[in-house]
This record gives C-alpha cells, sequence and structure tokens, in this order.
C-alpha cells in the first residue's frame, strides 16, 4: 500500500508522458469511487446499481457549472457543491424509500433509477448536451497550456496537467482518508454490526434503517466528489463516461477482486482493473494473433474481450475467494 | 359461501379490474381509432414481456435465488433468431404465411431448447453453489451476465445485427379504422397459449401442485419428502428456455439485435415482478400487460413522460398493494 502511495505520488515524474499522469489520475479517482461503493457494499452488505449515477451527478455538476455558466474555480466549486448535495438527497431518498423492504428490492430500484438517470442525461439535451456529452475549459491553472514554472523540473514540465494531476491525487488521499475514519468510528462498528446481523442490531437499539441511509448518503457524496474530479481531468462529460452500466459492473469487479469491507481492497483493485484496461488489451492481441489458426480462439482472445476473462476472475473470486485480495492476505 | 369468502374473492378480482378500467379511463383522451391500435399494441407489448419474465417470477418465489443473468438468456433467444432466420433465409423471405411460420416456429424451438440447455447449465455451474446467500448471489449472477454477454459478442460478433420481419409478418391490418400490426396479432396469440399452458400445469398437474406448494411454504414440502432441488431446477430451465422465446419475439419485433437487448429489458421485467408479486404467475401476467398498456398510453399521450411512467407505475402499486397486486408465499 505504501509503495503504491509512493508510486501515485511520483508518478509523474517515474512514468514521464501524458498517457502514464492520464492512467494515475484515472486510478486516483476510481480509488476514491470503488471505496466509497465499499462503504455501501462492504460495510452495509447492500448491493446498490446506483452508484453511476451519483459519479455521474458530480461529474454533470461541474460540467455543467463550466459549460453553460462561466469558467473559474467559483463555477467549479458551484458545480461541485450542487452534484453532492443532489447525490445525497438522492441516495437519502432512495434509502428511505426501499430500504425498508428487502435487499432485493434495493438492488432492483437502485437499477431502475440509474437507468431512468441515463435516460434523462441522455435525452435532456440543452441541459447535458445528450449522446455528445459536454466539452469546456477549465480554470487556467489546469489547462494543458498553463506553465507552472517554465524550466523542466527533474525533466518534466510542470504544465497544468501535473497540476490537475497532484489536484486529483490530493482530494484523493484526503477522501480516502475521510473514509477510513469514517468506517473505524463507532459509526463504521454500528454498519458492520447492522450487516452481520440487522435484527439484532434493530434489538440493541440502532435505528437500522438511518444508518443505512447515512452510509448511502456518505457513499453517494464520495462518488460525486470523485465524479467531479473525472470531470476536471476529462474536461468532457458524457453519459458514457461517467453514467454507463458497464462502468457500474467494472466498480463492482473493483471492489470484489480487492476484498469487500475492508476499504484498502477496493484501492488495489481500482489499481489493478484500471493498469489492466489500459495494459491487457495489447497484451491481448498479442494471444488473439498466437492462436489466430483456431476456430473461435481468435474470438476470445480479442482485446475487446477483456472484460469477459474479468467476469470469469470475478465469478472464481465470490466463489472461492470471497474476502477478495487483501481480506485473503489478512487471514492468513 | 360465507360473507367474508366472498370478500376475499372481491379482494383478490380487484387487481384483474385494472386493465379494464385502465382502458376505459383512456377511452376519452384519444379518438377511438387510436385508442384500439395502443391498446392491441400495449397488449401486444404485454404478452411479450410475459414470456420473458414469467420464469423469473418462479425462480425468485420458488427459491429466493436472485439472479440479474434472466437477459442473458433473452439476449441468446434474440441471437438464435438471428441465426435461424438467416440459415433459413429462402423460408424467411416467402410470401407465405404458412412458410413465415413455420419459420417463427422452428427459431422458436430452437430458442426454447438453447436457452433451456444453457439454463440447465447456468444453474448447475453458477446457481448451485450460493443458495441461500443472497449478496452472493446478486454478485455471482453479475458475473454470469457478463460472461455470457462477452461468449455472445464473441460468437455473434459486437456490431448490432438487423433481424427483418419475414414477410407476411410485416404491415397491418385496417379494422375499424385502427391499424393493428400482424406481428402484435401473432404476439398476442403466443402470449395467451403460453400463459394458457403455464396456468393449466401450475393448477392441474402434479408438478404444477409442488410448485405452488414450494412458492408457500418450501420448507413443508421438503419435509414432505419431495426432492425441491431438482424442481427447482426444472424450473430453472423452463424459465429461461422461456426466456428465450420471448427474446426471439423481442429481436423480431424490434428488428434489430445488440448484446444489450436483454439486459436493458431486465430493468422492465424486474419492476413487472415487483408490480406483480414475486413468485405469482397470474401477478407476472397482469402486471406485464399492465406495464405495457401504460408504456403505449404514456407515449402517446405524453411522451416527456414515458421515460419513468413505468417507475411511478411501480411506486403507485406499491402504495396500494406493498407485497404486489398477488402476493404469494410468506412475506
Amino acid at each position: 500500500m505504501l509503495a503504491l502511495l509512493l508510486a501515485l505520488a511520483l508518478a509523474p515524474f517515474l512514468f514521464p508522458g501524458t498517457r502514464p499522469v492520464a492512467v494515475a489520475s484515472r486510478i486516483c479517482i476510481f480509488i476514491v469511487l470503488a471505496a466509497s461503493y465499499d462503504v455501501m457494499l462492504g460495510y452495509t452488505g447492500i448491493a446498490s446499481f446506483a452508484h453511476t449515477m451519483f459519479f455521474g451527478l458530480g461529474a454533470y455538476g461541474v460540467a455543467i457549472a463550466l459549460a453553460k455558466l462561466w469558467v473559474g474555480w467559483s463555477a467549479v466549486l458551484l458545480g461541485t457543491v450542487g452534484g453532492v448535495a443532489l447525490a445525497v438527497a438522492l441516495a437519502l431518498l432512495i434509502g428511505l424509500l426501499s430500504l425498508r423492504v428487502r435487499a432485493i428490492f434495493f438492488s432492483m430500484t437502485t437499477l431502475a433509477v440509474a437507468s431512468v438517470a441515463l435516460i434523462l442525461a441522455t435525452e435532456l439535451r440543452d441541459l447535458t448536451g445528450g449522446e455528445d456529452g459536454l466539452t469546456f475549459s477549465v480554470p487556467q491553472l489546469l489547462s494543458p497550456a498553463f506553465r507552472l514554472v517554465d524550466a523542466p523540473v527533474l525533466g518534466v514540465r510542470l504544465d497544468g496537467r501535473i497540476v490537475t494531476y497532484y489536484l486529483v491525487f490530493a482530494l484523493s488521499l484526503l477522501l480516502f482518508l475521510v473514509m477510513l475514519r469514517v468506517v473505524n468510528s463507532p459509526f463504521g462498528r454500528v454498519l458492520q454490526a447492522v450487516r452481520e446481523n440487522e435484527f439484532r442490531a434493530e434489538a440493541l437499539g440502532y435505528r437500522t434503517v438511518v444508518y443505512r441511509s447515512m452510509a448511502g448518503a456518505v457513499s453517494a457524496a464520495m462518488a460525486a466528489l470523485a465524479g467531479a474530479m473525472m470531470a476536471l481531468v476529462l474536461r468532457y462529460n458524457g453519459p458514457a463516461a461517467t453514467l454507463s452500466f458497464d462502468l457500474m459492473v467494472d466498480i463492482l469487479l473493483m471492489v470484489v477482486v480487492g476484498g469487500m469491507g475492508t476499504l484498502y481492497g477496493p484501492a488495489l483493485g481500482a489499481v489493478v482493473l484500471v493498469m489492466a484496461e489500459y495494459y491487457l488489451q495489447p497484451a491481448m492481441g498479442g494471444l488473439a494473433e498466437a492462436v489466430a489458426g483456431w476456430p473461435l480462439l481468435p474470438a476470445l482472445f480479442h482485446p475487446d474481450r477483456w472484460l469477459l476473462w474479468l467476469g470469469v476472475l470475478f465469478v472464481l473470486i465470490v466463489y472461492f475467494f470471497p474476502a477478495g485480495i487483501i481480506g485473503t492476505l489478512r487471514r492468513r | 359461501m360465507s360473507a367474508a369468502r366472498l370478500r376475499q374473492l372481491a379482494a383478490d378480482w380487484s387487481p384483474y379490474a385494472i386493465l379494464p378500467l385502465l382502458a376505459l379511463a383512456t377511452l376519452p383522451m384519444m379518438s377511438p381509432s387510436t385508442w384500439l391500435t395502443l391498446t392491441i399494441a400495449g397488449i401486444a407489448m404485454g404478452m411479450m414481456l410475459f414470456l420473458m419474465a414469467a420464469g423469473l417470477t418462479l425462480i425468485f418465489g420458488l427459491m429466493q435465488v436472485f439472479t440479474f443473468a434472466h437477459g442473458a438468456f433473452i439476449t441468446l433467444g434474440a441471437y438464435l433468431a438471428v441465426s435461424v432466420l438467416g440459415a433459413l433465409a429462402p423460408w424467411s423471405t416467402a410470401e407465405s404465411w404458412a412458410v413465415n411460420l413455420a419459420v417463427l416456429a422452428v427459431a422458436l424451438a430452437v430458442a426454447l431448447v438453447a436457452s433451456g440447455a444453457a439454463g440447465f447449465v447456468f444453474e448447475r455451474v453458477i446457481i448451485r453453489r450460493v443458495y441461500g446467500a443472497h449478496l452472493r448471489q446478486i454478485l455471482i449472477t453479475v458475473g454470469g451476465l457478463i460472461i455470457a454477454e462477452q461468449l455472445m459478442v464473441a460468437v455473434w460478433g459486437a456490431s448490432p445485427l438487423p433481424l427483418p420481419k419475414p414477410p407476411s409478418f410485416q404491415g397491418s391490418i385496417i379494422l375499424g379504422g385502427a391499424a393493428i400490426e400482424k406481428y402484435r396479432l401473432i404476439a398476442v396469440a403466443l402470449g395467451l397459449a403460453v400463459y394458457a399452458g403455464l396456468a393449466l400445469m401450475l393448477s392441474r398437474t402434479r408438478i404444477g401442485l409442488l410448485v405452488r406448494a414450494g412458492v408457500e411454504n418450501l420448507e413443508m414440502v421438503e419435509a414432505l419428502g419431495y426432492r425441491i432441488r431438482r424442481l427447482f431446477v426444472g424450473v430453472f430451465v423452463a424459465g429461461t428456455a422461456l426466456a428465450g422465446m420471448g427474446g426471439v419475439m423481442w429481436a423480431l419485433y424490434q428488428e434489430q439485435v445488440t448484446r444489450v437487448i436483454g439486459s436493458e429489458m431486465t430493468i422492465l421485467i424486474f419492476i413487472i415482478l415487483i408490480i406483480g408479486g414475486l413468485g405469482s404467475v397470474g401477478g407476472c401476467f397482469t402486471a406485464a400487460v399492465l406495464v405495457g398498456m401504460v408504456t403505449n398510453y404514456v407515449g402517446f399521450l405524453a411522451p416527456k413522460l414515458a421515460l419513468g411512467c413505468n417507475i411511478l407505475l411501480m411506486m403507485a402499486v406499491l402504495l396500494w398493494r406493498p407485497r404486489g397486486l398477488f402476493p404469494v408465499g410468506p412475506g
């Protein structure tokens, strides 16, 4: 974990170039996103499918503020706060309405609500740019053309991209620490008690619905903040980038592969998955060429099929290592 | 018959009444011919939804197994329809009712068998290890869905495949000034036949009796010495086979097949299950037709509302009857 932290902290200097910095910032954001989903899935034991919706709300908050209002830090702040507020309100509403019934109803409801959010984002063309999404400019400090120091430091030009990266890195670290604090607080203890035995927790005097809804709100707020960072990094936001169901599946994979209910696990899962997304595909392309003569095999190893193998991995992990990487290591 | 029994019967029938009431309530809002077109369209859509959802309600109801992979079997049926109609191209492009119906029957049979077989494998490999663990069921079936979808993409390719209807299913009949698509009538006929068959099987045969008893009280049936696991495998296979048939019908209706054709329907199917009451085939049928009709009416009267209307419908029904229209089994 420390090595990972160091690698991320020094990423722009260790691996110069635009692509590694893009990968590193994606990793930071997805660490926050996966960890926030873990607060929900791992610590309260309920599967929500609306997590991308909260992520998207944060991203659209920033995107709409910067694209439609004005360009500046106040717009970024306004968009973020708006997105987070909306995400928290929605999370509380969904939680209070549907957490009273059986867990499966909650999963179904979140899936339905998330699909409505996706349709709304695609249809409200004037506000969200529809299918094409929104492209916008960011405050000058973060734009690629900006130079912090004219002379290169350690062989790296300190441009806006690097500034953006360190902003994202610092924020991600902060948010991750906040979440660690939350789940290790008395509040987090109650969440785990509710997860282990809802009936008993209720009998001990804890209002399980309230605690679960609160956990949902915290998780939604963190996801929205991650979304806001995503929009700043990409300088673009659209339905496919932050709302798609594929993204939801990715988050689920990260949390389960890394280990539910550990918070460090999802962070590791995020690293593994983002790296796989960027670097596994070329490797699979090579494999596909190697088996080109065989029937069906090239189709199975086609670079676009990486999700297939992750799906297989996912099922195997749920079977044999339900605790994920970190959980299994801890038990040793 | 006592007064209490009568009252109970009345209460049980009231959910059925919403279908004609809804149809009557919307009649004044549009011209009669439009109304007829929309009503038939709604019923036809409902029938196809019923085919896709019927198996899932029994799977949920009988074993409390939560699967998110049902859409994969719909997609499988849809892709099989493309393959069968493509392989029998002379039949599927012939301008003859009989030949076109024959090719549809072949496609339905292939989908039935193949989806059922896939369902059997899925149950044995994926589901059987996670009985009783709900969170793991949700996770593992999502994993299964990813694998199944990606496998199908590996076989049929990632780009959407066109699937034109056979010529005799195209076009409409004019009935009293209302245009009714021929294909919708076929869908209605098939849906009614399947519903009748399912209802007969559930109410008249020994297996049906066991399934209904299992939905009501699983442990009691097991205690009486019946192998409930084996029964459940049968229900799972039948449910996925029906989903495959529904996939064929839906694909021909959409005339285009993508890898997400099934998982797109999952949300609508869940809404139907919740409205109908988990485990109730009759409730599933009513809810499917209700959803189909509401979608069509709202799509015509207020297109902007169409997005959320089914979710609003679900909330309204749950406020009225928190366990769905026809609750069965333990709460």
